[in-house]
């Protein structure tokens, strides 16, 4: 049993950004890694996957991108680079193939076993990631068994599925990424689109994620917002990183004829069922579009840069055919494969303390989990939106690590 | 939070503490509703509300509301009250019109007029049994809501999105749902 003052689950971005953090207080500690560095990204990603964040917005704390692309966005091969070179830079006290098997409460704070050795410690930063688990809606397991089904935890490339239609369900960034490059592979895609964020890539000349960093909106704090529990549950935006800057929405894979249907709702026998709210869905996500591009018209006008930039643009509204079918079967329509492009939840099964909500997430307020000493870091908007990307893990980082340290010096002054 | 000169008449403070309350006993989020109906003669049939269940209790109405539901003269029937149907279409558009007023309130937004006309379409082929192809129910609802109030057009659309995003009865219509129907 090792004795130490911290210690960090997980060495992905989030977690090395902790250690940088606990290094400058001075902090003993250790980040233990069940495999490797950047572990999730190396061997839970499918091939063809990019970064939303372009180039400039890849950086951690005391380190960013310096390749000479700032537009461009990142490969999983080239983030796990990114994040390993991290690891390198601040020196990170990372223990690999170390892998937890659990976490209990003890009366000096908690003691953790891996697969290898035990440790003791007051304080815990829990950042083993979010998507360490697939996550399906209930009707999933009514799917007929013989039908091959993939979810993108184990989706490598379009040459896994069999040959013939697919049906993709879910029209987040994963789900509009597979849906592209499946369909583009020569396998039909029917996709299934729930509650979905349209955004364009490029906006007035510059990346919308650009935009929302620089007029505030990625910074908004949650204890600013209006709607946490729905901030917190908003599917990631359709997205994705191509040198030719390209937008993806609907319509562009309309166009290249996947054939667009409401969310799935149920599954009898070889019978899919889709909702009938399709129509709702993308008015919905048009009039937030609009909504956010206004938000940056006015930001540019306010602040006296219109000639700055390229022109205000609105693009036109979703298309949806007005009678969509709301039923496919399987076997008539010839289905050869389904992906379950329906989230992730994160895995915290050998976490042995009462902190989990009833969604299996750890119930924090900015990080500070409801438990003394017990920190989270890597969950979607933890204390800001960014949260999500990359570059969010610095401030995220800065802030639990200011309140552990706190902790901590409070506790050997008791 | 609300704008005090803003009253579309309803208590969104009381709505919100609901969902707060809601939120840390779930079980009192239990609701249960009821109808009965009786057969009268033909196709006319009276069905009446009053009783539910919610917050851990039985709950009940101020009164009893009652409901004549029959076929029109051209259905051979003697036509004492709207269709079955058309019950549907009046719970759809009662629940989103409630939805706007409710979302309207919370985003400070004063209604003066909300009006809908809700179609729905139907091929009598299909309960009459002449097409199994042809499905009973409705191939389809059209709903043209007419609103005025102190807002932009594109927010007046967000109120009526969100309304339909948050109605039970939308979901009910475009949603399957169990049923499970028995005998004596």
């Amino acid at each position: 049993m090792t004795t130490i003052d911290c210690v960090i689950i997980g060495a992905g971005h989030s977690g090395l950004a902790a250690s940088y953090f606990l290094q400058q207080s001075g902090i003993e500690h250790i980040v233990l890694e069940r495999g490797e560095i950047a572990h999730s990204w190396k061997n839970e990603r499918w091939d063809s996957m990019c970064l939303l964040t372009p180039n400039h917005q890849a950086r951690l704390p005391g380190f960013g991108y310096s390749g000479d692309d700032p537009d461009g966005y990142l490969t999983v091969a080239e983030t796990v680079k990114f994040i390993e070179e991290y690891a390198q830079f601040i020196a990170a006290p990372v223990l690999c193939d170390r892998e937890v098997v659990s976490v209990d409460s003890t009366p000096l704070g908690f003691s953790i076993a891996t697969n290898n050795n035990e440790y003791a410690t007051p304080a815990l930063v829990v950042a083993s990631g979010a998507c360490n688990r697939p996550s399906f809606p209930p009707c999933a397991e009514k799917l007929p068994e013989s039908m091959p089904s993939f979810h993108p935890l184990e989706y490598r490339n379009p040459g896994q599925l069999p040959w013939g239609k697919v049906l993709v369900v879910g029209a987040s960034a994963t789900g509009v990424q597979l849906a592209h490059e499946i369909h583009a592979s020569g396998r039909p895609v029917i996709l299934s689109v729930a509650e979905h964020v349209r955004l364009p890539r490029i906006y007035r000349g510059r990346d919308i994620l650009w935009w929302m960093e620089t007029v505030g909106i990625l910074d908004e704090r949650y204890d600013e917002i209006d709607d946490l529990v729905r901030a917190r549950s908003i599917p990631s935006p359709q997205l994705m990183g191509t040198s030719e800057r390209r937008s993806i929405d609907l319509n562009s894979l309309s166009d290249m004829g996947v054939q667009i249907r409401g969310q799935l709702m149920d599954i009898r026998g070889n019978e899919i069922l889709f909702s009938g709210s399709l129509k709702n869905h993308c008015e919905l996500a048009d009039l937030k579009m609009n909504r956010l591009l206004k938000t940056i018209d006015e930001w540019i006008s306010e602040q006296g840069l219109d000639v700055e930039f390229d022109e205000p643009e609105r693009f036109s509204g979703t298309r949806v055919e007005e009678k969509s079918p709301l039923t496919l079967d399987l076997q008539k329509e010839d289905i050869q494969s389904v992906v379950w492009a329906t989230g992730f939840a994160p895995d915290y099964r050998w976490l042995k303390l009462p902190v989990l909500d009833r969604k299996g997430r750890i119930r924090h307020e900015a990080g500070v989990a409801a438990w003394p000493g017990l920190y989270v870091l890597g969950a979607t908007f933890l204390t800001r939106r960014k949260s999500t990307y990359i570059h969010g893990a610095e401030d995220d980082a800065r802030e639990v690590c200011e309140h552990l340290v706190a902790y901590l010096r409070k506790r050997s002054a008791a | 939070m609300t704008d005090a000169t803003v009253d579309n008449g309803v208590n969104v403070g009381a709505l919100l503490d609901a969902r707060e309350a809601l939120t840390g006993a779930p079980e009192a989020g239990k609701f249960t509703w009821e109808a009965s109906c009786k057969w009268i003669k033909g196709t006319h049939s009276r069905s009446t509300c009053q009783a539910f269940y919610g917050l851990g209790e039985k709950q009940s109405h101020k009164q009893e509301f009652t409901f004549e539901s029959d076929h029109p003269e051209v259905l051979a029937a003697e036509d004492n009250g709207a269709t079955p149907v058309e019950l549907v279409l009046v719970g759809l558009a009662s629940c989103l019109t409630a939805g706007v007023a409710a979302v309207a309130q919370r985003r400070d937004i004063q209604l003066r007029s909300v009006k809908s006309t809700l179609k729905g379409s139907m091929d009598l082929a299909g309960i009459l049994g002449i097409d199994s192809d042809i499905r009973n129910g409705f191939d389809g609802i059209d709903v043209h809501f007419e609103i005025d109030a102190d807002a932009s057009p594109e927010d007046i659309r967000a109120l009526v999105a969100q309304s339909q995003k948050r109605s039970a009865v939308f979901d009910i219509v475009t949603n399957p749902t169990q049923v499970s129907v028995e005998v004596n």
